[in-house]
């Protein structure tokens, strides 16, 4: 991310890629949202890198492209950004002649300020954790949790011969895919899109993350009955074509299908935030010099934007495995009826959905537990996995 | 446990989810309340006012129960000014279920009186019968009104009576007469009930011979897993003997009703429809079916389904022969803080007259045979469904359903069987034999065997 962010500094100072700024001259392919040279060379003058973060969503008419409006004079006038680094270079300087004076006591204040994160995360986060752990290696039940019969590593060692466990982290690696590779791709599509300078973005932004703000539970209810047998529009536009209903709860691609479709519904959306607020971290100049050396929009997306995005699609890739590890509503909701198997077959039944049904309909608390640990173990094997795998290639690399 | 478990979504989600969790348990100061699935309602706590004269009374209840919708709260605090009645529900039994079991085991966050489904009562009964109030001897309880297998299964090892019974499911068939007019059926209750007296496979036979003249259009019945719900319901023994042992996988019963129900499937004589799922109840609005086997709670549901367009179509035959599937009792938690004011809430909200009213307002079914010689039920009639003698036919039905022996995980296997075995032969076309091992299999996983 350091480098995205890397400020535009005033104009004596040469781009990060070495190259000097482009001489003030006319928009070479007509880009809507570059803003015309006066504009540029003003407020590449006075960003300050903070505005920039990663998260500002912030639409990036705000500081960039609504230079010169009388907005925009206002808050030069305001706040001169020369003044502004003035002032902090000299506070700086004071303070470190000048060490503050603080009472005894308040040298805990700090703690005692960051106190109560670390109480609810030792409450909320961390005891819950140990306590399942704990619970994993018992028999309870939920008819009487206090009654805990020791079993040791019984709970993890039964679900190695458990098809149902198999089953669920199967649909849940498949499940994960299908809904985590296209909704990241579409996400991306829609960034650039609402990147353009647009009639009603601000609209086609809000439109974008609705899905998101939406209740998974009123989601997927529609979506289930989108995706009914006699009587869902899937099945009614498929005849439109003359193709045959298909069950979509039944068939064991098809119900697959239909919850990666509610996910990558819901998500698309906020990851193309995320991917939106990244890409408006990138310095319009280097497209500018990639238009100058004869990129097409193809190439400057692949060798600008992409290599400037690749901390937000980590991000993005991580939250999103993290999200269909622990898949839930979706497949819960998507039977409305079935309750946590998951089809008849379990053929959507995801390890959430399974933990679940362990703990809540079968009442075993203790094997719900381990399925939840295991989960997380899963999770920590496949990052390493992942970290190991990178490790070794950054070391071929380095080798050859 | 209750955190991961109830954890629904990805890792933003969660942290928004957690927050708001974490300011409500603020908020609310019931930090210590254990941890419980999300979105679930908490049972209001009892308030008394500035006189400390008013008591408010709260009852536990899943899915559209009936006890408000009848009106009998209202009355209730009619009858005792000093008393308030507040009902929490939540929609569903398996949400509903295993909150009252945390709540229990807790202690806290409990209703005065809960509902409890008959699938669920064995066990509630033998977990958690140390914290529940004896009803048997409560003011204004009379065993004799009841039927007597309906006190005994609110009644625990130990002799105490700790639910009362609110309603039955006595059994019979709904029909739609314009359907079998077509296939050249009787379509005079009467006559359709002779048609397969005493015998499911008769229903069966019935169903081939409409599907011989209607070949295309509705299918004959809505699901196997609703045909086999209803013969299972009129076995004398299903999935417990009277050992409490669990037969399910060798009680011939079982699979005499699993062979009739897979039959039906075989056959092409069901919609393939799985029940309580949006596209059953588009299927009544449809009329997709000409038969479903009808406990009595369930006219009300298909007269909402089916609407306006199904009236006087629909009408009730008795079943072959006569089960019950679904009721529910009341219970009254020990830890409640006015369990005498709540016994007596819960003696009179089962007590025949009410059950009556019950019945005459929603049609469940009274659990107390001293109700059906009231007129409210001996002369009922349902207007839906063609002015059928309701009265009559459930009552007739109550009186013969077998006593059989309920077990602790009666609700998970039946569910199975239905959601897990069944539903795979009438929907996927799996064999029988495979379907069974499948659901076999599935419920020893849940019953931890």
């Amino acid at each position: 991310m350091t480098e995205t962010r890397t400020p535009p500094e005033p104009p004596e100072r040469p781009e990060p890629d070495g190259r000097p700024e482009p001489p003030e001259r006319p928009e070479p392919d007509g880009r809507p949202e570059r803003p015309d040279p006066d504009g540029r060379t003003e407020q590449s003058g006075r960003s300050e890198p903070s505005t920039a973060g990663p998260g500002a969503a912030g639409p990036r008419n705000g500081p960039r492209t609504g230079a010169g409006t009388g907005a925009d004079t206002r808050a030069r006038g305001a706040r001169s950004p020369r003044r502004g680094r003035h002032s902090h270079r000299h506070r700086s300087r004071h303070r470190s002649r000048h060490p503050r004076r603080t009472p005894v006591g308040s040298r805990w204040a700090p703690y005692a300020l960051v106190a109560p994160f670390f109480l609810f995360f030792g409450a909320f986060g961390i005891f819950p954790l140990l306590a399942t752990a704990w619970t994993s290696l018992h028999r309870v039940e939920l008819t009487a949790p206090a009654e805990q019969e020791w079993v040791g590593l019984h709970n993890y060692a039964r679900l190695l011969d458990d098809t149902f466990f198999w089953n669920a982290l199967g649909n849940t690696v498949v499940i994960g895919v299908l809904s985590t590779v296209p909704q990241l791709l579409l996400a991306l599509g829609v960034a650039h899109l609402l990147d353009v300078r647009l009639r009603g973005r601000g609209f086609f932004r809000v439109v974008a993350l609705a899905p998101y703000a939406t209740s998974v539970a009123a989601a997927t209810l529609v979506f289930a009955l989108f995706f009914g047998r006699d009587h869902g529009m899937a099945n009614w536009a498929l005849g439109t074509v003359g193709i045959d209903p298909v069950d979509w709860q039944n068939g064991p691609w098809a119900s697959k299908f239909a919850v990666s479709s509610i996910v990558i519904w819901r998500w698309t959306g906020y990851n193309a935030l995320i991917y939106l607020a990244a890409m408006q971290t990138i310095p319009r100049e280097l497209y500018e010099a990639a238009a100058l050396d004869g990129a097409s929009r193809w190439r400057q997306f692949l060798h600008v934007t992409l290599p400037g995005l690749w901390p937000a699609v980590l991000f993005t890739v991580l939250v999103s495995t993290i999200g269909a590890t622990q898949l839930f509503g979706e497949p819960l909701l998507f039977a409305s009826g079935a309750g946590a198997s998951g089809g008849a077959d379990h053929q959507f039944q995801t390890l959430g959905l399974y933990l679940y049904e362990q703990g809540w309909v079968n009442l075993h608390l203790g094997r719900a537990a381990a399925i939840a640990w295991a989960m997380l173990l899963i999770l920590v094997v496949a990052f390493g996995a992942v970290r190991l795998l990178r490790g070794g290639l950054a070391r071929r690399e380095q080798a050859s | 446990m209750g955190r991961r478990s109830g954890s629904r979504k990805r890792g933003p989600v969660r942290g928004l989810a957690l927050a708001l969790l974490l300011g409500a348990a603020l908020s609310g100061g019931c930090a210590t309340d254990p941890p419980v699935p999300p979105a679930t309602g908490v049972p209001a706590r009892e308030t008394v006012d500035g006189s400390g004269r008013r008591i408010t009374l709260t009852v536990g209840v899943f899915g559209t129960f009936g006890l408000q919708e009848a009106g009998l709260y209202d009355t209730y605090m009619r009858l005792n000014p000093d008393i308030e009645v507040q009902q929490t529900s939540l929609s569903r039994n398996d949400v509903y279920y295993p909150q009252l079991l945390t709540h229990l085991t807790a202690g806290s966050g409990l209703a005065d009186v809960q509902a409890v489904e008959v699938g669920n009562i064995a066990e509630v009964l033998a977990t958690q019968g140390n914290r529940l109030d004896e009803l048997g001897s409560a003011p204004g309880v009379d065993p004799g009104a009841f039927l007597p297998w309906k006190w005994a299964q609110g009644t625990a090892a130990d002799g105490r009576t700790l639910a009362l019974g609110t309603d039955i499911g006595p059994q019979a068939v709904c029909y739609r007469k314009d359907l079998f007019a077509r296939a050249g059926l009787p379509t005079e209750r009467g006559a359709v009930g002779r048609l397969w007296a005493g015998d499911w496979r008769a229903y069966l036979a019935a169903g081939v011979r409409y599907r011989e003249r209607v070949p295309e259009g509705p299918a004959f019945t809505d699901s196997a897993s609703g045909v086999m719900a209803a013969v299972t319901g009129s076995a004398p023994l299903r999935y417990y003997d009277e050992q409490g042992d669990l037969i399910v996988a060798v009680n011939p019963a079982v699979r005499e009703a699993w062979d009739l129900a897979a039959a039906f499937a075989r056959q092409g004589l069901t919609a393939r429809l799985q029940q309580f799922t949006p596209g059953w109840d588009q299927a009544f609005a449809n009329g997709a079916f000409a038969t479903i086997a009808c406990p009595a709670w369930m006219l009300g549901y298909i007269q909402d389904k089916a609407g306006p367009a199904g009236r006087g179509r629909w009408d009730v035959a008795a079943a072959p022969r006569p089960g019950s599937w679904g009721g529910s009792f009341l219970v009254v938690p020990s830890a409640g803080r006015h369990r005498a004011e709540a016994a007596r809430l819960a003696a009179w909200l089962t007590a025949p007259a009410q059950q009556a009213v019950v019945f005459e307002r929603r049609g469940s079914f009274p659990s107390a045979s001293a109700a059906y010689t009231l007129p409210a039920v001996v002369s009922a009639r349902h207007p839906y469904f063609d002015d059928a003698p309701v009265g009559a036919i459930f009552a007739a039905a109550a009186r013969g359903v077998p006593r059989a022996p309920i077990g602790p995980k009666d609700a998970l296997v039946a569910q199975t069987l239905a959601d897990v075995g069944m539903l795979q032969v009438d929907q996927t076309g799996r064999s029988p034999e495979s379907a069974w091992n499948a659901a076999m299999k599935a419920i020893d996983n849940a019953l931890d065997r």
